[in-house]
Order: C-alpha cells, then structure tokens, then sequence
C-alpha cells in the first residue's frame, strides 16, 4: 500500500482508539443527562479518580489488573452514589447553572483530593499488554488501541439492548422524559438517579484506565474530560448513539487534524480542532447528529 | 416610622438607589475607608486591594451577562484576556497612550463579545456553556500559539500606565484609577438593572420566549449583553496588564472564568452588591488560603508539593456548600441578618 494511504488509515486507526475513550466520556455525559437532565461537569475527575485508584492497586498492593480493575468498578460506584446522595439530590429543582456550578466545584474537590493524596508527578500505569505492537496490513495498532476499541464497540451493544428492553432501562428512559409521570407509576425516581450516577460513573472509570493505558497518568488528565465535550455535543446530548458516534469521530477529525493541518495552523491544533468542530456545529446544527429538538412551551 | 420603609408607595420611591440614610451613611463610610487606604494599608495590600477592584469590575460584567440575562458564560477570562492583550500589544507595539489602550482593551473583546452573541442567538441554557466553552479554550490556545502577535509563553511585559504626564507608577497611584473605575462600574450596572435595557435584560432572564412576545428584541439584547459584558471584563483586563506591568497566558485560563461564576453565585447573582462582595471574597480567598497552608507546608515539607491541592479543595467546598446551603450567596445571608434586626422583635 503506499504511504499516504497507509498513513491515513493509521491516523484514523489511532484516532478511532481515542475516539473510543472519548464516546466512553461523552457515555457517561449523556446517560447522566437522559436520566436527570443534569449536565455533570465532573465526569472527567470521575475517569481520573478511576484511573489513579486502578494504578494504586496495580502499583503499589499488587492486585493483578483484571481484579484491580473490577475492584475500581466497585470503589467507583460506591464513590457515585455516595456523591450523588450528598450532593446532587439536594440540587433537584435549582436552574440548570446552579447544577453545574455544582458539578464544577466536585470536579475541584475530587481533582484536589487525588492532588493531594497522590501528588502532581506523572505516572504510568502498567498494563499486562504486549508492548509490541500489532501489525496487520503494514498498519500498526498498539494493544491498549485495540482493546478500548473492542470494549467500547461491547459496551455500546450492551448498553443498546439494555435501554431498549430491559425494564430498568426503560424505566431510565421514562424518568427522562417525564420525572413526575415516572413517580406516579411507581418508579423510584431517587434510585434511577442514583443508578444512573453509577452508570456513568462506572464508563467513566473504565476509560480512565484505557487512558491512563494508552498514555500518561497525571492530574491535568481531568482536562480529557472536557475534550469528550464536543463527541456530545455533536452527537446530541440525549442520545447515547450519538454520544459513541460523536466520539469516534471526534478523536478521528483531531487526529486528522493534527497531522494534516499543523503545517499550516501550528502546533497544538489537535487539543483545539474538537472545539472548533462544536462551534461549527452550534452555527448549524445545534442538537446535534441525533438529538431531539427541544420544545419549548410558554 | 419604620414600617413605611418596606412599602413603597410611590414609583420614586422604588427607583431609589439608596432606601434609607443609614445606606448612605454606610456607603459614605466605606467611600472614606477606600479613599484613604494607601495611606496605612501599605503597598502590598494596596495591589491585593487593586486585584479586589479588577475582579469587582469582571464580576459586574458576568453579572449583567448571566445574573441580569440568564447566559451562562464560561468565556469571560477570554474577553478578560483578550482585553489585557490588546492594551498590552497597544502599549508596547504600537506605543498608543494609555487612555486609548484602556479605551481599546474594553473595545476589542466588545467586538469579540458582539461575534461570539451572534451564533449564541439560537442557543439556550447549555448549549449557551458549550459554545463559549469552546471559545474560552480556543482563545486560549490563539493567545498561546500566535507568537508573533502575543509572544506566547514569554508574555508581555509593559510600562507603567501614564496620563496626560502623570506617571502610575507606584501600586497606591494605580490603585485610585482602578478604584475610579469599579465605582464607575458599580454606579452603571446598579442603574442599568433600572433602564429599559436592564429590564429587558431580566425579562430574557425569566422567560425569554414571553418576552420576544411583548416585544423584547431578542437578538438586540442578547447581543448588547454580551457586548456590555465583554466590554466590562476588556477594561479589568486592560487595567490587570497595568497593574501587573507583565501578563502571560496562564493568567486567562478555564480557572479563571470559573472564578468569575464562582464570584456571583458566592456573592448573590442578579445584584450588585452581591457581586461585588463575592470578588472580594474569592479574591482575598486565595491570600487567606495561602496564610494558612504557608506555616503548614513549612511545618510538614512533605506536603509542601501537594499543599496546592488543599485550596482547589477548599475552592469547590465553597462553591459547594454555598450552592446546596445557600444558594442567594452571601447577599442572600446578609438580606436575611439585616431583615431580621429590621423586624425585631417581630417575625415579619
């Protein structure tokens, strides 16, 4: 194959592994939003206390990463739903800002906690991948890339068959249309919210550690969170497809772009070119790939 | 009689700035405080005071935005950047005078502020967070990147501010111009809550698809906010290059457009006696914090590298509690002390 081609088909490649870290994060945004119509801003302080307590466990207890991973799952949601009861339940009714002012300050709170309980060096954290890559086509592919493509294309099946048919599921979904309908059916509102805390909580952690795999453990990594902003955005904020679409091919288009165009526009292009991407779909289409258009009544 | 205070029977009454002589008294008191401060507040606290004064003129700016209009800004340490680059690259490059750099640090993030309204006209609520989000990080990145135009990481480094001859050059000077200028601010946003504009700003605010009913102008105000507001955090932004003579990229970050929000909803969003009390508050915040972890990162040298991690704590704690606990911030408290001791021994 010659190199243009196989150049590009690598970028996308790599670009579909951060695109799969990326629609996990905006996973974890939408299902909060589906269910309770809060924006959490502190998603990617989740993903980041996710990772620093797997490499913890890895690094310093021991714990193989199999059952250091499952035991994050475990602490995560805990942390979840602790949070979600504290802090989240009193804001129920306040306008949208206060929320996520809120969720900003717990985004500083838990971004401090992991500051201070496991400093501001960088680590790495050590995965039981092969370091050689895979070759296939003359197209390299590091084994974390693969791995986080293929949980994600799981999870994103799993997660389709249980909004769509099972009752909890279901039962999310009605909450997120209708809270007051939902309560008077007899669906407890309080534990969908808090489920639905865990939930994303819990997708959030699984892509801390695919990012803490695929590159370095540190603090700012929070900041990757905000990244995952666009991927909901494009792909509408109520819609979980979307938010996986919107991922993909938002790690795609900035790694595009980081290739591509830092000839012309300078270094640092990829870190903007999501943002960018939001602003031109905000000008176009506001709701998104697949979001419902909002309807207002005075 | 005290009682005829709480009923307004006329619509001056209503339009009155100061509702009582003990306001007056008050006001007075603290002019005569600000005034002479230099004299014995000695140069350090005089710039912690000059910071205080920028931030109230800011926090006034995202408060006309988001406490008057409802649009939630998460841009506003861009325009505050985008304010104090300009003066900056006025002043050094082109060695324009003060005033018009001052003039021009509030005029260019007006126009910036006017481009970035334009897309926000059919957006609402996050949406609204989103976009300046996206600008907020763009803009920094274009501060960082280009150069040519900003130096990048090396910053600016400027001279001291001079007008007409008369040369800033000592914290307590500047210190009366920013002071001028935040009391300028101040006296604007209080009576623009009572103009048409201001009230069709809180008509947006509350219902805005009833309002374009009655005929508010959606797309007229929502960009005048934003242009007012733009305008407001250009000028404390050209007067933070001034007072610091150095300005860098890291100063207009994601951090500080937080502090910014933080500022009106820890102060009290919609007034502004509420921001300005929250500028004070978050701004003094961080030199208390500092006191108070300085003796303890000497005590226990091990903390010393992670003791910046305790005021990003207390930071969000703040934001917090006040959200869940208190949510009219600190102005909502002092309304309530205050009608307390104004009803005494009555209950209401």
């Amino acid at each position: 194959m010659d190199v243009q081609l196989q150049t590009l088909i690598q970028l996308i490649v790599i670009g579909l592994a951060w695109g799969s870290i990326y629609a996990l994060i905006a996973l974890g945004f939408v299902v909060i939003f589906k269910a309770t119509d809060i924006f959490n801003f502190a998603q990617g302080e989740i993903m980041m206390v996710g990772a620093y307590i797997a490499f913890s466990q890895v690094t310093f207890l021991n714990i193989p990463y199999v059952p250091a991973f499952l035991i994050t799952l475990g602490f995560i949601a805990i942390l979840a739903a602790v949070v979600e009861i504290l802090v989240i339940r009193p804001m129920v009714g306040e306008p949208v800002f206060s929320v996520i002012m809120v969720t900003l300050g717990l985004g500083n709170v838990l971004r401090g906690v992991v500051g201070l309980i496991w400093g501001f060096d960088e680590y790495t954290l050590p995965t039981p991948f092969p370091t050689n890559p895979l070759s296939l086509l003359g197209i390299t592919i590091q084994y974390g890339h693969l791995t986080t493509i293929l949980l994600t294309f799981i999870l994103l099946i799993i997660f389709f068959f249980f909004f769509k048919y099972s009752n909890l599921g279901i039962a999310m979904r009605a909450t997120a249309e209708d809270q007051e309908a939902a309560f008077l059916m007899g669906m407890g509102v309080k534990r969908i919210f808090t489920l639905s805390w865990i939930i994303a909580a819990l997708v959030a952690a699984i892509a801390g550690v695919f990012l803490a795999g695929v590159s370095y453990l540190k603090p700012v990594m929070s900041f990757t969170g905000l990244r995952a902003l666009p991927a909901v955005i494009l792909g509408g904020m109520d819609s979980i497809p979307g938010a996986i679409l919107g991922g993909l091919i938002i790690g795609v288009a900035e790694n595009l772009a980081g290739f591509y165009l830092e000839s012309y526009l300078g270094g640092g292009i990829q870190e903007i070119a999501a943002y960018a991407i939001v602003i031109l779909i905000m000008m176009v289409r506001p709701y998104g790939l697949f979001g419902a258009r909002e309807i207002e009544r005075v | 009689m005290a009682v005829t205070r709480f009923c307004k029977r006329t619509y001056e009454q209503d339009l009155r700035i100061f509702q009582s002589p003990s306001a007056k008294i008050f006001l007075a008191l603290l002019l005569l405080f600000l005034l002479t401060f230099p004299a014995f507040g000695g140069r350090y606290l005089c710039y912690v005071l000059s910071l205080c004064g920028i931030a109230v003129i800011g926090a006034l700016g995202i408060n006309v935005l988001t406490g008057y209009t409802g649009l939630v800004s998460m841009g506003h340490a861009a325009f505050f950047g985008i304010g104090a680059y300009s003066a900056a690259i006025l002043s050094t490059r082109a060695g324009v005078p003060f005033w018009l750099c001052f003039l021009a640090g509030g005029s260019i993030p007006a126009l910036a502020g006017l481009i970035v309204a334009i897309p926000s006209l059919r957006l609402k609520g996050l949406y609204i967070v989103v976009t300046t989000l996206a600008f907020q990080f763009i803009t920094e990145h274009v501060i960082y990147h280009w150069e040519s135009l900003t130096s990048g990481d090396k910053g600016i480094q400027l001279p001291h501010a001079s007008l007409f001859g008369f040369s800033f050059d000592s914290h307590a000077k500047f210190y009366y111009l920013i002071l001028l200028t935040a009391l300028t601010a101040a006296i604007f946003t209080k009576n623009l809550a009572m103009t048409r504009t201001g009230r069709a700003f809180i008509a947006i605010r509350d219902r805005d698809v009833s309002a374009e009913i009655i005929g508010v102008s959606l797309t007229k105000y929502k960009i005048m906010a934003f242009t007012v507001s733009s305008f407001m955090a250009g000028l404390a932004g050209a007067l933070f290059a001034f007072l610091n003579n150095l300005i860098s990229p890291d100063h207009f970050t994601f951090a500080l457009s937080i502090q910014y929000l933080a500022m009106i909803i820890v102060g009290g969003m919609g007034t502004v006696l509420g921001s300005i009390i929250g500028a004070f508050f978050m701004t003094l915040l961080p030199e208390i914090l500092a006191a108070v972890t300085g003796p303890l990162s000497s005590a226990y040298p091990l903390l010393a590298s992670r003791i910046g991690a305790v005021s990003t704590i207390v930071y969000g704690l703040i934001i917090i509690l006040f959200l869940i606990l208190e949510p009219a911030g600190i102005f909502g408290i002092w309304l309530r002390v205050k009608n307390y001791w104004k009803q005494w021994p009555f209950k209401y």
